[in-house]
């Protein structure tokens, strides 16, 4: 039995498997209909999410099965005290595979470790997001039809930000890739990342604060938004939430082919304007999302469809 | 020379960086320990200057030479039988270790999950850097 924890847990070849499963659930939605008839996922959010449980519920959906849970925690035992070890061994007896979100980080791993059913961190604190960043290399390799050789620009949020995260690891994989970090001073890439992933193999990278002074260099510009929710004190919240906003003029800077992807919600990062500019991906990512959920659940629970 | 004669069976942990004995003790929970511990401060040492050493009397299972390996793997372990040595370890860096320390991150789950084991995992042995099981942060050792 497996568990998804980090997107590290699969290899560069079972990672292409997976996507290219995607790939036939994209182009024959209806062969995967009935793939999961009678099993059941649950959904263990200990924080708010819509995005992230709905696109689950979807994947889960599409594929025939059906779903439960909590959206957060004070709807759960947690609220009573009970631990996460103890919530899995209980939701073990119920589901067959379950998707956790908890604000705490390492909380999905915990569970991992005494669960019955195949685990899936759905986000974990400001660590690790690794359903976004499937989605992430699915809408990638979809839309610039690569996951190498490619100029990455993370802005924003590069601290807390989870899913900048898992992606520069992901990606670190992958032979010719070049990371830009755009971000302030007090929100920049934690250095564990550029230590233990970039530097340990020599991975090109740079770290600037104007998105207009590398904006002509980029493949990909990926946009986050400075969370509220990770901040300790609102004062700084609020000093540094607009300190990036995309629009017209800036993408102006940028290459005709470059994408702009977001994990989404974005508040407000990304001016309503840039949403009719082509580049704009992070619809899309969306539906990408459910494609790649659909072919993760099917992998762990080890289903095939011929 | 300092003289260990009188120590029938148990450890002398040499080479300790001159001031962190005390670190060391806590770590090692010799403060739970009923048995004789003497520490010797700012001793003279060719090698190093000034270094300190601890000397416990105890039996030669007790101690988490692991936990020691961590904390400092420069240390030399002296064990004494019989009032001999009969052998001077050198310590390596743990791969892992469990409940030495503690993480420190705010946001991990063992800072509300009080019953999990804190585990540090050897990530960069180069830079000696060991990171929470969990949640991934660096363990900052404290400053002196």
């Amino acid at each position: 039995m497996r568990h998804l924890m980090s997107p590290l847990d699969f290899s560069v070849e079972e990672l292409d498997q997976l996507l290219d499963l995607a790939d036939d659930i994209e182009m024959h939605p209806q062969k995967y209909a009935h793939a999961c008839d009678g099993k059941k996922l649950a959904t263990l959010f200990y924080e708010p999410s819509t995005r992230t449980r709905l696109s689950f519920e979807a994947a889960m959906m599409n594929l025939g099965g059906n779903i439960f849970g909590f959206s957060s925690a004070a709807s759960s035992s947690a609220a009573k005290g009970e631990s996460v070890s103890d919530t899995i061994r209980m939701v073990s007896c119920y589901a067959d595979i379950c998707a956790m979100r908890h604000p705490k980080e390492g909380a999905p791993m915990v569970a991992s470790a005494v669960s019955s059913i195949p685990v899936i961190n759905a986000g974990d604190g400001g660590h690790q997001h690794p359903t976004q960043t499937l989605t992430d290399l699915l809408t990638i390799r979809s839309l610039k039809g690569r996951l190498d050789h490619l100029v990455i620009g993370l802005c924003g949020d590069l601290k807390f930000g989870r899913t900048v995260h898992s992606l520069v690891r992901a990606l670190a994989r992958y032979e010719g890739v070049t990371f830009i970090f755009i971000s302030p001073e007090e929100l920049k890439i934690p250095g564990y990342i550029k230590e233990d992933v970039l530097e340990a193999q020599q991975i090109p990278y740079k770290e600037v604060e104007r998105i207009e002074d590398v904006m002509s260099q980029l493949d990909i510009l990926y946009m986050t938004r400075v969370q509220r929710e990770r901040f300790f004190n609102e004062e700084d919240y609020i000093r540094l939430k607009d300190f990036y906003i995309l629009n017209n003029k800036k993408m102006r800077l940028a290459k005709e082919d470059m994408i702009v992807m977001h994990p989404l919600p974005r508040v407000n990062e990304i001016a309503v304007e840039v949403d009719k500019d082509p580049r704009a991906a992070y619809f899309r990512q969306v539906q990408y999302g459910v494609y790649v959920r659909m072919a993760l659940i099917l992998t762990l629970l080890e289903v095939h469809v011929c | 020379m300092l003289n260990i004669g009188g120590l029938h069976e148990g450890f002398v942990l040499d080479h300790i960086e001159a001031g962190r004995s005390m670190e060391i003790y806590q770590y090692l929970n010799l403060d739970k320990f009923d048995c004789c511990v003497a520490i010797i401060k700012n001793a003279k040492s060719n090698k190093m200057g000034k270094k300190d050493i601890i000397k416990i009397e105890c039996s030669i299972d007790e101690i988490d030479l692991n936990a020691l390996g961590f904390i400092d793997h420069n240390i030399t372990v002296n064990i004494i039988q019989d009032d001999r040595i009969v052998e001077k370890k050198r310590l390596s860096l743990p791969k892992e270790i469990k409940n030495v320390a503690r993480c420190c991150n705010p946001r991990c789950i063992t800072s509300i999950e009080q019953e999990l084991d804190h585990i540090f995992v050897l990530t960069d042995p180069k830079k000696e850097i060991y990171r929470c099981k969990y949640c991934e942060e660096k363990y900052r050792r404290k400053k002196k």
